[in-house]
């Protein structure tokens, strides 16, 4: 357990070198970059004042010393200061990294409780003309990128119901404090971007869960179950089922990446106050440490939610709490 | 004796396959007496465990069979397992209540994440209506019979902290917990160490004698059946070829087929070369 | 011995292969695209940045036999556009003019262009009169008149090759550090084992927008291709290098190759001459259903707009006209490129299970 949580941290490291790598790419810095905007409207500031902000931002340090300086910020919880929105990173990721956990984790569970009964049904009816209509709808829905889905979703909701979708909130609702009347707003838009989000896992998911169970279902155990007399639906559900379910808990930490950079489109395409546009908005603008702080949030949650798997795997299947102890 | 206590009569099993329709079972029949051992042997592919499984009712949905295959329990009206459907009640009943079957393979006929007291235990909440502490102690004391030690802890562990001759036990006391008229054993001992093996014979062997039930044995090897057997069946390519008492088809088997395998026996060569 | 003993394995993978019939139509319409994609500048009527000041935003046309009175016409045509606004929400309304008719013909002239580059040409596939001031937009036009059916072919070219390029690096990556780290072992395995953890548990979208959105926008169009490719595939390799180090950890130890050593071939003759032949199959099979998401990621990235940029032509840049709903409402068909996208992936999953199946001499897909 100790040992596991303890292997997070060289992992966090490459990932945390990966990503100022990536924010030190584009040409210029902070600074050059701010100057460049200021000559633009007409303002120069002094050799001095640029010294002083290249030193107040490290920027005359050599590589690693800005490195360490910028990841012991992270650490203590100092992200650094966008100039795109001329506030602290730290006050513009907090919400939107909520709301992206709970578009995230709400398209995880939709996409199980779909397409794990329907890859139940399938391995049960094995070609039957609903598993091949199921398989046919999960291999569409693989092929067609997220923001495709909620672009025809977009087109289709206005041109049959004459409905506007986007953001997770009505206007009226969008900056009043929290109440019921609020949360219920959450949930009425909350779905799209759910689905929308949820489709891309669902043929995956139902494919993998059709084939370890036909794998179970021939598996001994399940004719002693049978030879003992257990009720068919019974011995579906609490053996082959039960037994086939577990490693889709190992799946989270593959499919959370996929959810996270699906959410990062689909925020876009459909305005959510999530972590996506912002992420786009600081990318194009070059707003480093905000897009930098991003990433590595992104990539620590991920990481999180795999250990977490990993934990839950642990405590349903006692076959690796054996391995483990 | 007694009427026996199963019949199987004109027993034919095929399997639909892309190449067409392969016969597995030709018009097989014998019976099944009451309170002995009845070995069925014969080598791989002659269709001993479909015949077991048919018993069973356990074929896959490829297999279409014809045929008769009755029980008479000793205070019940007969039944007819061949005519049952397949949603009939009277069929789970049947499976692990009137008949029970060991399997061949220990070492994944048991669920990996169960707890081995529930798997047993399950057997006995399946067929009678008990509350789960009173299964719990029937199974450990079940356990007790087939010789498992230290029984209340083990029942708390999983099938993978067992040996192979461990969990073939735990499988005998899930297969005779509900008393059973009928055991099933399908190669039981094929997939364990030698000594492990005659452990498990001596205890399928005594726990026949105690309780009284019938036990229908299959095999591919002659020495276990002189060993275990009262009656023997010997199948060849899906037909039965000859049956009778082991003293007499071992001593003088009469088919060219009976004679064949007795002289593969290493033991039985040794004799012939030694004469 | 019978007849099936006797195949070769590469004979019985092609039985195997077209017992597939959905991978095959896969496959016939993967050839299709890809010689649409090839053969673009041709097939299309108009060039990609050729305006038509008349027809802005226009719909599909659809192409005819029957005119509006019911007559047959041997040679297809479409009618011309007819264009109102609305007095009141100044919208733009087309609707068909039954009075003109515009004749499709064969090798029509038009926009002289140049054929993959070099060969300079003005004839067309099919096209109409330009020069009589027909015209003829079969998926439409965008917000500045140009013809979606070319932009589409030309879109197909960059993304359909991007799929290929980047599979080809990523190829190259996964076999390279999947088979070194398999056959050394030590160290050089565990240090490419723990870069593939970390790199399957990175969000891939986040950083390969990161990456893109540093690559200069001062690249030419043809850089910043090859730049958005080599992004791609930076994260690609670690499925491939997996598989491919697990497949050498086994073989290692395998007769054919040990035997290789013992008649004293060098490491180098081993890995190329010995173990990657004889996992080739299993290699182009992941490959194939590698490709789609090579085009995905292209998609998205241009989408965003900051992958390939415009004048690039591609499937991505194509929809990020289509970006907000108002669009979307008014000009639909501003989607078809989508279309194409959801049937180039459908045909190389398919394509590439029937690939897997036939190529794994285990298989057994009629019983599996």
């Amino acid at each position: 357990m100790l040992r596991r949580l303890l292997g997070m941290i060289p992992t966090l490291a490459v990932i945390s070198v990966l990503v100022f790598t990536v924010i030190q790419l584009p040409e210029g810095d902070i600074v050059t970059s701010t100057l460049d905007r200021l000559s633009a409207t007409g303002v120069e500031m002094s050799d001095e004042r640029v010294r002083n902000l290249r030193a107040q931002y490290n920027l005359d340090q050599p590589i690693p010393v800005q490195y360490l300086s910028w990841i012991g910020n992270f650490i203590t919880g100092d992200m650094g200061f966008s100039y795109l929105y001329a506030r602290p990173v730290n006050e513009l990721v907090w919400e939107r990294l909520g709301y992206t956990l709970l578009v995230t984790v709400g398209a995880l569970l939709f996409t199980w409780l779909l397409a794990l009964p329907i890859g139940i049904y399938s391995a049960v009816r094995q070609y039957s003309v609903a598993d091949y209509a199921f398989t046919t709808a999960g291999l569409i829905g693989l092929a067609t990128p997220n923001f495709l889905i909620a672009l025809i979703l977009m087109y289709l909701g206005y041109t049959w119901f004459g409905l506007s979708f986007g953001g997770l909130f009505s206007p009226e609702y969008l900056n009043a404090p929290w109440s019921w009347a609020r949360f219920v707003d959450l949930l009425a838009h909350l779905w799209i971007p759910v689905i929308v989000i949820g489709t891309s896992g669902m043929a995956i998911t139902m494919r993998l869960m059709r084939a370890n169970l036909l794998d179970e279902l021939r598996k001994p155990y399940v004719t002693t179950a049978r030879a003992k007399g257990v009720p068919p639906l019974k011995l579906l559900l609490k053996y082959p089922v039960r037994i086939a379910i577990n490693p889709f808990i190992s799946t989270i930490g593959l499919l959370l990446p996929a959810l996270i950079s699906g959410e990062a489109i689909v925020g876009v395409v459909l305005n959510l106050p999530t972590t996506g546009p912002l992420l786009v908005q600081s990318l194009i603008t070059q707003d480093m440490y905000l897009a930098g702080s991003l990433i590595m949030l992104l990539s620590v949650l991920t990481v999180v939610g795999m250990l977490l798997s990993d934990l839950l795997l642990a405590w349903v299947d006692p076959r690796i709490r054996h391995e483990r102890a | 004796m007694s009427e026996p206590l199963l019949t199987v009569k004109d027993l034919v099993v095929e399997f639909r396959t892309e190449l067409g329709a392969v016969r597995a079972l030709d018009e097989v029949s014998f019976d099944v007496p009451r309170d002995c051992i009845t070995a069925v042997v014969g080598e791989s592919g002659s269709g001993k465990t479909v015949t077991g499984n048919s018993i069973m009712r356990l074929l896959p949905e490829s297999a279409q069979s014809s045929g008769e295959i009755v029980l008479r329990p000793g205070d019940e009206e007969p039944i007819s397992i061949s005519s049952l459907t397949e949603r009939d009640p009277r069929l789970l009943d049947l499976r692990g209540g009137l008949v029970s079957m060991v399997f061949q393979e220990p070492m994944t006929a048991l669920s990996p994440v169960h707890r081995i007291g529930d798997q047993v235990a399950e057997a006995v909440l399946c067929h009678r209506r008990v509350s789960r502490e009173t299964a719990w102690d029937e199974a450990a004391a079940m356990l007790e019979q087939v010789g498992l030690t230290d029984v209340e802890r083990r029942m708390r562990m999983y099938p993978f902290e067992f040996s192979g001759g461990m969990r073939q036990r735990v499988i005998i006391a899930m297969a005779l917990i509900c008393h059973p008229q009928l055991l099933i054993c399908d190669e039981p001992t094929t997939a364990l160490d030698v000594t492990i093996q005659a452990e498990i014979l001596v205890l399928i062997r005594s726990l026949q004698r105690k309780l009284r039930n019938s036990v229908l044995f299959i095999t591919h090897d002659l020495g276990v059946v002189a060993q275990i057997a009262d009656r023997v069946v010997v199948m060849h390519d899906g037909k039965v070829v000859e049956s009778g008492s082991v003293r007499q088809v071992l001593k003088s088997p009469r088919h060219p087929y009976s004679i064949h395998l007795l002289a593969s026996m290493p033991g039985a060569r040794t004799r012939e070369f030694s004469q | 011995m019978s007849e099936l003993d006797q195949l070769s394995p590469g004979r019985l993978a092609w039985l195997r292969f077209r017992r597939h019939r959905l991978a095959m139509i896969a496959g016939g319409v993967l050839v299709f695209l890809y010689l649409l994609a090839l053969l673009c500048e041709f097939i299309s009527p108009y060039t990609p940045e050729q305006r038509n000041a008349r027809a802005i935003n226009a719909p599909p046309m659809e192409i005819r036999f029957f005119d509006a009175d019911g007559r047959f016409h041997l040679r297809p045509f479409v009618y011309g556009l007819d264009l109102t606004i609305d007095p009141d929400t100044w919208m733009r309304e087309y609707r068909d003019d039954t009075g003109t008719r515009f004749e499709l013909r064969f090798f029509a002239e038009g926009e002289p262009y140049r054929m993959w580059g070099i060969f300079p040409a003005d004839r067309h596939l099919f096209g109409v009169e330009q020069a009589g001031g027909e015209y003829f937009h079969w998926f439409g036009t965008d917000s500045l008149g140009r013809d979606m059916f070319t932009r589409v072919l030309h879109g197909a070219r960059v993304s359909l090759s991007i799929g290929i390029v980047g599979v080809g690096l990523t190829l190259f990556l996964g076999v390279l550090l999947g088979g070194f780290a398999g056959y050394l072992g030590g160290i050089a395995d565990a240090a490419v084992q723990r870069m593939t953890e970390v790199l399957q548990s990175i969000p891939t979208l986040p950083l390969w927008m990161a990456l893109s959105a540093a690559l200069p926008a001062a690249w030419s169009p043809i850089t910043t291709y090859f730049g958005v490719t080599i992004i791609l595939s930076l994260f690609g390799w670690t499925t491939l290098a997996r598989q491919v180090r697990g497949r050498f950890l086994a073989m290692r130890e395998e007769d054919f190759v040990v035997a290789a050593r013992l008649v004293g071939a060098n490491d180098t003759r081993i890995v190329f001459r010995h173990m990657l032949p004889s996992f080739a199959s299993h290699i182009i099979t992941t490959a194939t259903l590698a490709v789609p998401a090579m085009i995905l990621g292209e998609t998205a990235l241009s989408f965003l707009g900051i992958g390939l940029r415009a004048p690039v032509v591609s499937w991505g840049v194509l929809l990020q006209q289509a970006q907000n709903y108002q669009v979307i409402v008014l000009t639909p068909w501003l989607l078809l490129p989508g279309a194409f996208i959801v049937v180039t992936v459908i045909a190389f999953n398919l394509l590439g299970d029937g690939l897997r199946d036939a190529a794994d001499p285990f298989s057994n897909p009629g019983k599996s």
